[in-house]
């Protein structure tokens, strides 16, 4: 564990140092530190054995929440905006998360799926509180008591998502390796024995659920912060589709694959998008099902032991 | 409410059921016997949308006859290349977890996606002359374009009269159905499973592509329409329980009734109802309305 | 001294089918009970119930004097009652030290998010628990590594964790090769000896019956047939033909 940290403070403060000398750089890399929390997030998940596709809904709740707080609250600093917003996604996955947790397999993530999509609708539908598919603005706040310019915005938001990544990756690793998180881990291989352990899975499952809401929530706010604008479309499945995608990119051996995964994932969008413009979904397409072809045992790993287990151990 | 408003709020819901059951029909066939979730259904209902527009276009304001024809036809070629393309796609992935199916899907999606925008590009697509060639009937005091009232339901119900004929009355079917409930055991007695989950395939897709050729006159093809069908599509799918064909039809006549009383009664809430109520349903009954098997549930 | 788990007019019908005939029962503290029977004869239909994974339709059970008819076998299982099963229910992606670190911090009601499983965990108590049963050579080992005979001890080893007052235990040498039968038996009892357990075992095997039970007990069609010591029972000429098929 030690070790690793180490090689991800060290790439992060290399990948700091890249995007403060290459500015156009600082975007990309602010949107990979978000995709790699939501991709944690899903990773949280994963290691009970069950996915989500709607997770997209907390990135988006928080970031209508810091959207909605900047235009109406102007003096709230943006370091309490992430926190509310944050805490918004937590607060809701918290209820969510009761009602979801009862569920396993494909059940579970049909049921995060239809929830996120009423929120996408709702969100899509109701313009006088959300803009509509317009969407909200978000109006640069001071940051930590500073009053910045655009550009030194992005530079103090691109340290902001290395540290609270790093943060994350350290503290959701130490909760894998914690009593927590390997009972989380065995829901996947077996939950009846957890049961018959006296142990609630659900209470676990439902744990680690508002955990991933909360690394959603994360994401959400520094990306409504960074783009200055928060669209229903940051809820919509086609992003917790991508949320998956990276989260099984990565791998889930360290939470710093999720991070890993982000950031192969929006630099092959960026190249895909320069060398043939408009066929970038197309190569992401074709990476994932090479990836996944390629990959069976760290992929199947992550998901159905409990099948194998079933099949041929138990 | 008045009776016009009621009868054209129940007039379109049962026309906009018929087009949501043929796209949700051939996700769910295909999930009941090869029991993989297309993601990729949604590019067969946009594809089947755009080249039913291009080739009436072509055709360009022929008969009522020829419409038809390239609507059919449109389904039929898209059905059966795509179909072919995902089918070839998934053997490689056949033993896998159908998670990892699920999101090779996906990948499929993604691809056809650019694909669709390399080849129709981004403007709308929008080709109307075999609805007013079929022309308008008069229902108790409204006037309705017979496309949306007669045909496109008569079709749907065509489709699920015939689909249930082929299931239940020819060999073919009948294998069909053998392999659904319990594939290994099929294989054993000498049914050819990969041929019948190429045949599946086809058909699955066919009956996408045909959805979208049907709802091309009605509606504005842009990028995108693939998304969202395949989600609303899926929630009639799951709502049903998946792998119920009956049971989409039903679901298919809620979830346009409840839409198009939205339309009339509360707007907003038009696009969120049918996610309501898939929420709920999963909620009670997560295995789906009509599943009589019992879900994965603690 | 009273009885440690009780039934009473315990009944189960499926439709037409009862599988459990008005059970009346008692076992006491220290006992250790074969319970032998057909397929079928409704001995797990029992032990499902007093486990808590089943509801009876009619009568209840007690444990330590407490009702926990119809309870959850979580709540069952914090009670003090423990079970192990016949496929041996393991945490195939851990360690075997890492299973029994988990039931010790199932014990403990305590799933901490901050300090390693390792160091929350009782390390002596996990030690000891290894010991008993052999396994502390291969504790980093991977659960799935295990041949049938060492996870059925690790089944048992996770339950004993738990320290329960009663562990029942389903088949627990089926599966396992003649020549460690014996030996799995022998760890087995050991450990319950050393720690004080009560214990409940199905059997098919009637020299494990008669070598390690103090008491048994033969199923036939979701009743008790014959109860009492080993001899007895087994040498019960309703018991010979309708279980043992002699």
């Amino acid at each position: 564990m030690r070790l690793s940290m180490i090689v991800a403070t060290v790439a992060g403060v290399a990948l700091l140092i890249t995007g403060l000398s290459m500015p156009w750089l600082k975007i990309p890399l602010i949107l990979s530190f978000c995709y790699g929390m939501a991709a944690l997030g899903i990773g949280v998940l994963l290691r009970a054995g069950q996915i989500s596709f709607g997770h997209a809904m907390y990135a988006c709740i928080s970031g209508y929440v810091v959207a909605y707080l900047s235009s109406h609250f102007r003096g709230l600093d943006g370091a309490l905006l992430i926190i509310l917003g944050t805490l918004a996604s937590i607060a809701v996955g918290m209820l969510v998360g009761a009602f979801v947790v009862r569920y396993r397999e494909i059940f579970f993530g049909m049921l995060n799926l239809a929830i996120s999509m009423v929120l996408f609708t709702v969100l899509g539908k109701f313009y006088a509180y959300t803009g509509g598919t317009d969407g909200l603005r978000v109006q640069r706040p001071t940051l930590f008591g500073f009053e910045l310019g655009r550009t030194e915005f992005e530079s103090a938001l691109l340290v902001l998502a290395v540290i609270l990544s790093l943060a994350v990756i350290w503290g959701v690793q130490r909760y894998f390796r914690s009593s927590a998180g390997e009972a989380l881990a065995a829901i996947k291989t077996n939950e009846t024995r957890l049961e018959y352990l006296g142990v609630s899975a659900k209470l676990l499952l439902w744990q680690g659920y508002v955990l991933s809401a909360g690394l959603c929530g994360l994401a959400g706010s520094l990306f409504g912060l960074s783009q200055g604008l928060v669209t229903p479309e940051m809820g919509y499945w086609l992003r917790s589709g991508e949320f998956v995608f990276i989260a099984i990119l990565g791998g889930s051996g360290h939470a710093v694959g999720a991070f890993v995964g982000a950031l192969l994932y929006e630099f092959l969008k960026m190249y895909a998008a320069a060398l043939v413009s408009g066929a970038w979904q197309m190569i992401l397409g074709v990476t994932l099902i090479v990836i996944i072809y390629f990959l069976p045992k760290g992929l199947v790993g992550l998901l159905s032991e409990r099948r194998k287990a079933l099949r041929g151990d138990a | 409410m008045s009776k016009d408003i009621l009868i054209l709020a129940l007039l379109d819901g049962v026309s906009y059921a018929g087009l949501l059951f043929l796209v949700a029909l051939g996700l769910t066939f295909i999930f009941g016997v090869v029991r993989i979730l297309n993601v990729a259904h949604g590019s067969l209902y946009a594809c089947g949308g755009y080249a039913a527009a291009t080739l009436g276009l072509w055709l360009g304001g022929g008969s009522l006859g020829v419409s038809l024809a390239a609507l059919i036809g449109s389904s039929i070629v898209v059905g059966i290349v795509l179909g072919t393309l995902l089918m070839l796609l998934l053997r490689r992935f056949q033993d896998r977890d159908p998670i990892l199916q699920l999101l090779v899907t996906f990948g499929a999606f993604m691809i056809f996606e650019d694909l669709q925008r390399m080849i129709w590009g981004t403007q709308p697509y929008f080709v109307a002359d075999v609805v007013n060639q079929m022309g308008t009937s008069e229902v108790l005091g409204v006037i309705y374009m017979n496309y949306q009232l007669l045909f496109v339901p008569g079709a749907a119900l065509g489709v699920y009269a015939l689909l249930q004929w082929f299931l239940n009355r020819t060999l073919m079917g009948r294998q069909i159905v053998a392999v659904t409930h319990d594939r290994e055991v099929a294989t054993a007695m000498g049914i050819n499973a990969k041929r019948i989950a190429y045949l599946t395939f086809v058909v699955g897709a066919m009956l996408g592509a045909l959805g979208g050729a049907l709802a091309s006159p009605t509606t504005s093809l842009v990028p995108g329409i693939g998304a969202d069908m395949i989600v609303l599509s899926f929630a009639v799918v799951a709502t049903a329980g998946l792998g119920q064909i009956s049971g989409a039809l039903i679901t298919a006549l809620l979830i346009g009734l409840s839409r198009s009383f939205c339309v009339y009664l509360y707007p907003e809430l038009e696009v969120v109802m049918p996610y309501v109520i898939m929420v709920l349903v999963l909620l009670v009954r997560p295995q789906g309305l009509f599943t009589v098997a019992q879900a994965r549930r603690i | 001294m009273s009885a440690l788990l009780k039934t009473e007019g315990l009944t189960l019908a499926f439709g037409g089918l009862v599988v459990a005939n008005g059970i009346d029962f008692e076992l006491h503290e220290g006992e250790r009970l074969a319970v032998i029977g057909q397929n079928g004869a409704g001995k797990t239909t029992f032990i499902n119930i007093c486990t808590g994974l089943l509801r009876p339709s009619a009568g209840r059970v007690e444990f330590d004097g407490v009702d926990i008819t119809g309870k959850s076998p979580r709540h069952i299982v914090r009670r003090g009652m423990a079970r192990s099963f016949q496929l041996p229910q393991l945490f195939l992606d851990h360690s075997v030290r890492q299973c029994l670190e988990l039931a010790g911090m199932a014990r403990q009601s305590r799933m901490p998010w901050w300090r390693s499983l390792a160091s929350s965990a009782d390390a002596r108590e996990v030690d000891r628990v290894l010991e008993l049963v052999n396994l502390r050579a291969r504790q980093h080992e991977p659960a799935s590594n295990l041949p049938e005979g060492q996870r059925k001890l690790l089944d048992v080893a996770m339950s004993l964790m738990l320290e329960p007052r009663l562990l029942i235990m389903d088949e627990p040498t089926s599966g396992v090769s003649s020549e460690e039968k014996h030996g799995v038996m022998e760890i087995v009892m050991g450990a319950l000896e050393e720690k004080k357990v009560t214990a409940i075992f199905v059997e098919h095997d009637v020299d494990i019956v008669r070598r390690y039970a103090t008491r048994v007990a033969a199923w036939i069609s979701g009743g008790i047939a014959a109860d009492g010591s080993p001899d007895t029972v087994l040498a019960d000429a309703n018991v010979r033909r309708e279980v043992l098929g002699e």
